[in-house]
C-alpha cells in the first residue's frame, strides 16, 4: 500500500478538568501517514502541542488493539469514529480525506463525567459489574469438565457476547445514554452457561437497579448501541435481559 | 408486594408496560380499522356494525376503561420516559450523526406519540363524546369527511400514528424479549407491512367520503 499524507482540521473539547465548562479548540494535524492509527494522529499533534509549551490533549488509550476498552472518543457525531467494528485505536487514517475537518468530543452521559478533554470517568461500568456481573466459584480441586454439557450454540452466544470489552461506546452513541448493551451482554455472557445460571435471578435484578441508579437512560431500541459497537455485540442479548428479568420478576424468589 | 412495585418502578419494568399498552393499542387500533372499513359496503353495513358493537353495551364500556387506562400508563411512564432520558444527558454532542440503527419512527417517537394524543382529544371530541340521539355516525361521519380541513386533519393524523407505531411495534417485542433470529425480521417486517396498511386504510376513509358524498 502506497503510503499518502494528510493534512486535516482537528475541533478538539478540551477541558482542564471535571469542574471546567470546557470548549472547542481548533488544531491542525499535518503530514499524517495514512498508515497512522487514529490515536497515533492524536500523538503526533501532542508533540507538537508538547514543543509549544502547550498542554497536550489528554485521552484514554491502552493496548492499541482493539481489546481493552480503553480508549474511545465520537468522531464527526460518531463513537470510534466512522468504521463500523472498529475501535478508535484500530480505526486508521486511511479512513479520513485530505483537508477533511474532524470534530473530536468525549463520550457523553450523566453517567460518564468527562475528567479531562476526552477522558471522561466510565467506573460507573465497574459499579454494575460489581453488582452481581460475576460467578461465584468455590476452591478446590478442578471439577470433571464433562460434568457439565454446555451446547455449543449456547457458548457460540456467551462467547460472542463476552466480546464486550466494555468501552461505553454503547451509552455514548444512545440517544438515550443507556447502558442496556453494556448489560444486556454481561447478562448473556453468563446466563447461557451453567456456571451461570444459579445466580441468575439475583444478577439480572441487582445489575439492572445499579445501573438505574447510576443514572443511564432507558434503551428506547434505536439500535445506535449495536451500529457503533466495536465488537458488534446484537441487541438479541438487551432482549436476553428483558427476558432474564421476567423471569427474575415473577418465576424467582428473589425480590 | 414491595417486590411488585420494584418490578415496575425499574427501567425495564416501565418499559415493558410501555410494551404491553403498546401492542393492546396496536391490536384496537386493528380491530377499530377493520370495523370501520364496513363503510365500503355502504351505509347500512355501517350502522348495522355499529348497532352490533354497541349491543355488547357493557363489554364496549369495560373495552373504553381498558383503553383509559392503558392510555394513562403508557402516556404516564411515556413521559417519565422521556424525561429521564434527556436527563440521563445533561451535555449533548455539539455533532451526532445517525449509526444506522435510528430510523423517523424511532427518532420522533416521542413527539408521534404527543401528537397522536392531540389527534385522538379531536377524534373523541368529534365522534365519540357527542349526543346521538337525533343523529347517527354515519351522519357524523359524512358531515365530518366533506370538509377539507378534517380530510387533511385526519390524513395527517393516521401518518402520524403510522409513523409511531413503524418502531413501536417491532420495539414491543423486542422490549419483552421476543426477539429471536428465528422471527425477529418477520415480526420487523410485519411491523412495517401493519403500519402502512394501517395509515392506508384508515387515511382512504376520509378520502373515500371527501370524493364520493
Amino acid at each position: 500500500m502506497t503510503e499518502t499524507t494528510l493534512n486535516l482540521k482537528l475541533k478538539v473539547w478540551r477541558q482542564k478538568n471535571p469542574e471546567d465548562k470546557g470548549h472547542f479548540e481548533t488544531y491542525q494535524a499535518e503530514r499524517i501517514s495514512t498508515d497512522m492509527s487514529f490515536l497515533e494522529m492524536l500523538d503526533v499533534v501532542n508533540e507538537k502541542l508538547i514543543l509549544d509549551g502547550k498542554e497536550p490533549i489528554a485521552f484514554e488509550h491502552d493496548c492499541r488493539e482493539g481489546i481493552c476498552g480503553s480508549c474511545g472518543a465520537v468522531v464527526n457525531g460518531l463513537a470510534h469514529g466512522p468504521q463500523k467494528g472498529t475501535t478508535l485505536c484500530q480505526l486508521h487514517m486511511r479512513h479520513f480525506k485530505d483537508g477533511q475537518t474532524l470534530v473530536i468530543e468525549p463520550f457523553r452521559a450523566k453517567a460518564f463525567p468527562v475528567l479531562k478533554d476526552l477522558v471522561v470517568d466510565r467506573s460507573a461500568l465497574e459499579r454494575i459489574i460489581e453488582a452481581g456481573g460475576y460467578i461465584s466459584v468455590n476452591t478446590g480441586s478442578a471439577p470433571e469438565a464433562n460434568n457439565l454439557p454446555v451446547p455449543p450454540q449456547n457458548s457460540e452466544l456467551s462467547m460472542d457476547a463476552a466480546a464486550c470489552i466494555g468501552c461505553g461506546a454503547c451509552v455514548a452513541a444512545c440517544p438515550n445514554a443507556s447502558a442496556m448493551l453494556f448489560v444486556g451482554a454481561k447478562i448473556s455472557h453468563l446466563v447461557l452457561l451453567p456456571q451461570g445460571k444459579p445466580e441468575a435471578a439475583r444478577r439480572a435484578l441487582s445489575l439492572l437497579r445499579k445501573m438505574d441508579e447510576l443514572g443511564f437512560g432507558n434503551c428506547s431500541n434505536e439500535r445506535e448501541c449495536e451500529a457503533v459497537c466495536p465488537k458488534e455485540i446484537s441487541i438479541s442479548n438487551i432482549a436476553r435481559f428483558n427476558r432474564e428479568f421476567i423471569k427474575a420478576s415473577f418465576g424467582s424468589t428473589e425480590e | 408486594m414491595n417486590w411488585l412495585i420494584r418490578t415496575f418502578s425499574s427501567s425495564i419494568g416501565k418499559k415493558q408496560i410501555m410494551a404491553v399498552t403498546g401492542l393492546g393499542f396496536s391490536s384496537f387500533v386493528l380491530i377499530h380499522l377493520l370495523g370501520n372499513l364496513t363503510i365500503y359496503q355502504g351505509r347500512e353495513a355501517f350502522l348495522s356494525y355499529v348497532e352490533k358493537l354497541h349491543s355488547l353495551g357493557g363489554l364496549v364500556t369495560l373495552a373504553e376503561l381498558g383503553l383509559v387506562v392503558f392510555a394513562l400508563l403508557h402516556i404516564g411512564l411515556g413521559l417519565i420516559l422521556f424525561v429521564q432520558n434527556l436527563q440521563a444527558r445533561p451535555v449533548r454532542y455539539a455533532v451526532k450523526k445517525r449509526a444506522g440503527g435510528r430510523t423517523i419512527g424511532s427518532i420522533t417517537a416521542p413527539y408521534t406519540g404527543f401528537l397522536i394524543l392531540v389527534f385522538i382529544i379531536v377524534h373523541l371530541l368529534k365522534f365519540r363524546l357527542v349526543d346521538k340521539a337525533a343523529t347517527d355516525d354515519f351522519i357524523i361521519l359524512s358531515n365530518t369527511f366533506t370538509q377539507v380541513g378534517y380530510v387533511f386533519f385526519y390524513i395527517l393524523g393516521v401518518i402520524v400514528v403510522a409513523v409511531h407505531v413503524s418502531h413501536g411495534f417491532w420495539s414491543g417485542f423486542q422490549t419483552i424479549g421476543l426477539n429471536h433470529p428465528k422471527y425477529m425480521p418477520l415480526v420487523q417486517q410485519l411491523g412495517m407491512l401493519f403500519s402502512v396498511l394501517l395509515g392506508a386504510g384508515f387515511a382512504s376513509i376520509p378520502l373515500y367520503l371527501f370524493t364520493t358524498l
